[in-house]
Order: structure tokens, then C-alpha cells, then sequence
């Protein structure tokens, strides 16, 4: 937090009068209701539904605990563990392509390309669309009775197959096609912003040191944009990590559950399936995960820009 | 200001151009092609879906899905279409954009101008919060707005919506005051102005683009919002989305895809919109609300 410090109220007007004393309190009284209700609503909650992971809370919450028995029951739940094998794959494939794709966009318009705007507003204009609508749109063209399959079988190649999304085990891939093409855009904005602010007296002196554009890449751009790499990957895999809707419309976590991520459980136990506390125990889960994933790439990241 | 490294500097290359500008259109084509299958999906007829491909034109246009899919798609039980749901929608997520921001201003004039002892403590146990996975905090929330008298109900959506976009407006808010020059509230404050002169007269007068970009990322984010709809909403308080995905799973005979994708359009053309014109802010909004914490 580097906010430039502020006088407070009460060196320039002393309180005398009740009017005085509520005016000096006035800025606690106007951030206050947003702290408390951030904070209960936040870590309470957190601590809300880490109790009931400790019950056997089904289509009511209890609040008398029975222990681990809900962490249990969940990993021995084969539905839990193609949750999280999918999570795996998606998260990993998702965060590559999309910061492939958006380092490669974002290199290729850096180029003075003619229409830059208009490239890059159409690259990125996926990401205004809900993932509802997203989910639904790829539903339509990766079905193989009549989308993209079909397309290509009447061009001529009968034996082309594409039915990921109705295939136990392939349809997670088409789940990352949808994704993808939804966020790559956002993280080429991310890596354009971090391209243009380069400075580019290093590049002059690798250039008059007879560097050539790919090494001048590889060697001094690339390594210079990693604060943006960082920052993107936290954001995805924080996508990832909360993916739901795009599942729920693009393949409904099926065939099956063969698409299911820990989202979808989550609430597939806790609302549909009346199982609260197998639910709370998945949320807790879920946070933890969350909290092991970024914790130390923060950590580790603020501590390198203290060195440097 | 830095512009950047051009290979083109190292020399120009006509080949390296051509190459350059087809993997660029390349690119452009593949995200235009949901929005263009959308388009003329929504526009053909059953049997032209039927008989033609993917990528065809519509052989004869026609609005009759679209009418449909506003007016009398069923979305569950319910064959309304998606009329109602659009108006729940619009009538949720502008008390919300609209509170969530107003508030967001007060805490950020608050955090830079008027700081108290913990306060930026506490600012930062709140961002943390914006990185929770939701699902933590549903049933809880579940809970509590049955308490308070407002589960399934408009109120009940625009309160969640906008405690928890608070630290995202407040965020926003916070660190473009931060950029105001103190001299400016100092001055007026040995003047005699107090808390409420100074945000009116200094402050908001200064706001406006902060205020674009905050009002901008709201409404594409509440719009957008999936998981708060399904969860606290159900029948015909839904909101958009959520009536979108249950036209799509409603399987009644034959899959209508022309009904599907002209509801698709319907639930996303606020947002488009607001990003066709304002897609400056729009970005501005996203590396804001991305690079925070």
C-alpha cells in the first residue's frame, strides 16, 4: 500500500462541539459498514462453512460436529477425484494456450500493424460475453451432428471426426477450446500493456551489439515482461479455479461427470443433491486450494521486486 | 513515452509482413466465427439448419426464432421466453452497479484522504477476499438471506451482488484518488470544508472517468453473474443467464439451435454493447480489477 499520507482531521479542526465529534468520525462511520460487512461476510462465511464441513448437515445445516467423516466420504467419492483430475487438465491447458495465443497476438500487433484498434478490439471482445453465452455458442459448433464435424465431413473428408464434447474423458478438451478463446484476448491486452512499456534503451544497445530480432525476443523482452506472466497466471488460474459456468452451459460437467470440476460438484451436493456438509467440506477444499496456489507465488514474487 | 520494440527496425522484410498480417487475420476470423454462427444461426430456419452447414448463410432470413426465443421459449417450466428474465435482470443489476459504485467512492475518498488508524489494514484483509472461491461462502449466504427475509427475491440479489463487489469499486476508486494531490483537500480543509463539502466540490467533480470504468466493470460482471443467480434465485425471478441455460437444457422434441443462439444473443447484447462503445473503459476496468492485490 503506497497511498501518500494524509493530515488527519483533527490537527486542522480541533473536536469541541457533538457536531465536531461526529464530523471527525464521520470517515469511520462511512468506511466502517463496508469493512464489517466485508469482513463477516467474507471470513465469517469462511468459518461458517468450515463448521458445517465438520457436520452431518444434509438437506439442513446442523451445527453439531462430527469430525473429518465429510472430508472422508469426499475423497473416497470417485466423482470428487475426476473433479479434480479435470481441474488439473483444464487449469494447466488452459493457462498455456491462453498465455501462448496472447503473448504471440500481443508480439505480432506490437509490430506497427495498420488497424491495430480494430484487431485488438475483436480479439478481445469475447470477454464482455458471459460464459453462459460463450458455453452456449461452442454447444452449438463443437456438436457433431450438425457443427463443426458435420462441416468438414461435407467438405469432402466423410471420415473426420470431432465429438470431443460428447466423449467421456475428451469432452474437458473442448471445455478449454470455449475457454480459451474466451480469455486468451485479456491476457494479450495484459502482455501489450507490458510490451509498450519496455524501455527500450537496453534493446538499442543489444542492437548495436548486432543482437537479431529473435534473440533481442527470447533474451531481453520475453525475460523483461515476466511481473506480466505473473500476473496472469494468477488471474487464470484463478478462472480456472472458479470455472462453472461455462461447464454448466457448455457440457452440463456430462457426459456423465465426466466433465464435472470441483465448482460443479460443489454445488451439484450442496443444492441439488442435499448434502451440505459434502459440500462445505468440497467449498473448504476449494478454497484451500486457491489459498496454496497464489499465497506463495505472491509471496515469492513481492519478495524478489523487495531484492531487485 | 517507451513504444516498444518493432522487428521492423532491424529491417523490413515484405515476406515477414504478409506472413504477419494472415496470421493476424487468421486469428481475427477464428474469434469472429462463434459470433458470426450465432448470428446467422439465429436467423435460418429449422430445415435450413438441417440440410445446410455450419458455416452457410441463412438460404431464406427470418425472425421467427428470435421472436420465440424472447416470448415464448420455455425456460423450465415456464414458456415465456426470455422477456421476463431480461427485465428481472436489468431491474437487479442497476440498483447494484449503482450502489456498489456510489459506495466504492466514499470508501476509496475515505482511504486516501481521511485515513484512520487500521484502516488500510483492513482494506486488505477485504481484497484478499475478492480471491475466495465463491462456493465458500453460498450456503452461508443461503442461510442469511432466509434470515433476512429476502432469499429468492430481487433484494436478496442486489445485496449479494453488491457486498461483494464492494472491494472491487472501492478498489478501483481508491487507487485513482490516490493520484489527487493532497495540497488540493488540505487547502480546502483549513477553509473550514468539511467531509461532504470536499467530496462534493473537489473530489466528484474529478471522478467521472473513474466512475465510466467502475460503473463499466459492474455491469458487465453483475450482467454476466452465473453462480449467484442459480444459487439464490429460482422460477421467474431468474436472471438472464440462468434462464439462458435452462432454455438451452430444456429438452422438449426437437433441439431448436436457431432459439437457442438468438437467446444466446439477447443475453448478451447489454454487455457488447456496452463494450462496442465504451471498450476503453471497458479494458481499463479489466487490468484494474486484474492486477490488484
Amino acid at each position: 500500500m503506497n497511498t501518500t499520507k494524509a493530515a488527519p482531521a483533527k490537527l486542522v479542526s480541533p473536536p469541541k462541539r457533538v457536531a465536531d465529534y461526529i464530523e471527525s468520525a464521520l470517515p469511520k462511520i462511512v468506511l466502517g459498514p463496508t469493512l464489517l460487512v466485508g469482513l463477516i461476510f467474507i471470513y465469517g462465511f469462511i468459518a461458517w462453512t468450515g463448521w458445517l464441513s465438520f457436520t452431518d448437515s444434509r438437506l439442513l445445516p446442523r451445527y453439531e460436529l462430527v469430525g473429518f467423516v465429510q472430508y472422508i466420504t469426499l475423497f473416497e467419492n470417485e466423482r470428487w477425484w475426476t473433479s479434480l483430475k479435470n481441474l488439473g487438465v483444464f487449469g494447466s491447458l488452459f493457462i498455456l494456450v491462453c498465455l501462448g495465443t496472447g503473448l504471440l497476438l500481443a508480439i505480432l500487433l506490437d509490430q506497427r500493424i495498420r488497424a491495430e484498434g480494430f484487431l485488438r478490439a475483436i480479439y478481445l471482445y469475447p470477454m464482455a460475453l458471459s460464459f453462459i453465452v460463450t458455453g452456449t455458442a461452442w454447444r452449438w459448433i463443437l456438436n457433431p451432428g450438425l457443427g463443426l464435424q458435420n462441416f468438414v465431413r461435407q467438405l469432402g473428408f466423410e471420415t473426420f471426426t470431432f465429438d470431443w464434447i460428447v466423449t467421456p474423458g475428451m469432452s474437458i478438451y473442448a471445455v478449454v477450446i470455449a475457454g480459451a478463446w474466451q480469455s486468451s484476448g485479456f491476457v494479450m491486452a495484459l502482455f501489450l500493456a507490458g510490451l509498450r512499456g519496455i524501455d527500450d534503451s537496453i534493446i538499442k544497445a543489444a542492437q548495436v551489439d548486432g543482437a537479431g530480432p529473435v534473440r533481442i525476443y527470447t533474451s531481453i523482452i520475453i525475460p523483461s515482461l515476466r511481473p506480466v506472466f505473473f500476473s496472469s497466471i494468477i488471474i487464470l488460474s484463478h478462472m480456472a479455479i472458479k470455472a462453472f459456468d461455462l461447464v454448466m452451459a457448455l457440457t452440463g460437467g456430462g457426459p456423465g461427470f465426466s466433465s464435472d470440476l470441483p465448482a460443479i460438484f460443489m454445488y451439484t451436493f450442496a443444492f441439488n443433491r442435499n448434502q451440505i456438509g459434502l459440500g462445505a467440506a468440497s467449498a473448504m477444499i476449494m478454497l484451500m486450494t486457491v489459498v496454496a496456489i497464489i499465497v506463495p507465488m505472491i509471496y515469492s514474487e513481492t519478495r524478489k521486486a523487495h531484492r531487485g | 513515452m517507451a513504444d516498444g520494440y518493432h522487428a521492423r527496425t532491424a529491417g523490413p522484410q515484405k515476406f515477414g509482413r504478409i506472413a504477419m498480417y494472415a496470421l493476424l487475420i487468421l486469428f481475427a476470423m477464428y474469434y469472429l466465427l462463434p459470433l458470426f454462427v450465432m448470428v446467422t444461426t439465429s436467423l435460418k430456419t429449422l430445415d435450413d439448419i438441417r440440410t445446410g452447414n455450419l458455416i452457410a448463410l441463412p438460404a431464406q432470413i427470418t425472425i421467427d426464432a428470435w421472436v420465440k426465443a424472447w416470448s415464448t421459449a420455455c425456460t423450465g417450466v415456464e414458456c415465456g421466453g426470455l422477456k421476463n428474465n431480461f427485465m428481472n435482470s436489468a431491474t437487479f443489476v442497476l440498483p447494484a452497479v449503482a450502489i456498489s459504485t456510489l459506495i466504492g467512492a466514499f470508501n476509496g475518498y475515505v482511504l486516501t484522504m481521511w485515513r484512520f488508524r487500521g484502516s488500510d489494514i483492513l482494506f486488505t484483509a477485504l481484497l484478499i477476499g475478492c480471491f475466495i472461491p465463491f462456493q465458500v461462502i453460498l450456503l452461508p449466504m443461503a442461510q442469511t438471506l432466509g434470515y433476512l427475509g429476502i432469499a429468492n427475491s430481487i433484494a436478496g440479489l442486489i445485496f449479494v451482488h453488491v457486498v461483494y463487489g464492494l472491494a472491487f469499486t472501492t478498489l478501483f476508486f481508491r487507487n485513482f484518488y490516490v493520484s489527487v494531490p493532497t495540497e488540493l483537500t488540505k487547502a480546502a480543509r483549513i477553509d473550514g470544508a468539511g467531509f461532504f463539502t470536499i467530496f462534493w466540490r473537489i473530489i466528484l467533480p474529478l471522478s467521472p472517468p473513474i466512475i465510466v470504468v467502475c460503473v463499466i466493470w459492474q455491469f458487465t460482471q453483475i450482467w454476466n453473474d452465473f453462480l449467484f443467480g442459480v444459487v439464490f434465485s429460482s422460477g421467474e425471478r431468474q436472471p438472464i443467464t440462468v434462464a439462458l441455460n435452462n432454455l438451452v437444457n430444456t429438452s422438449t422434441g426437437v433441439k431448436e439451435y436457431n432459439v437457442d443462439m438468438a437467446a444466446a444473443i439477447i443475453a448478451g447484447l447489454p454487455t457488447l454493447f456496452v463494450y462496442i462503445v465504451a471498450g476503453k473503459y471497458f479494458l481499463r476496468g479489466l487490468t484494474a480489477g486484474a492486477v490488484k492485490g
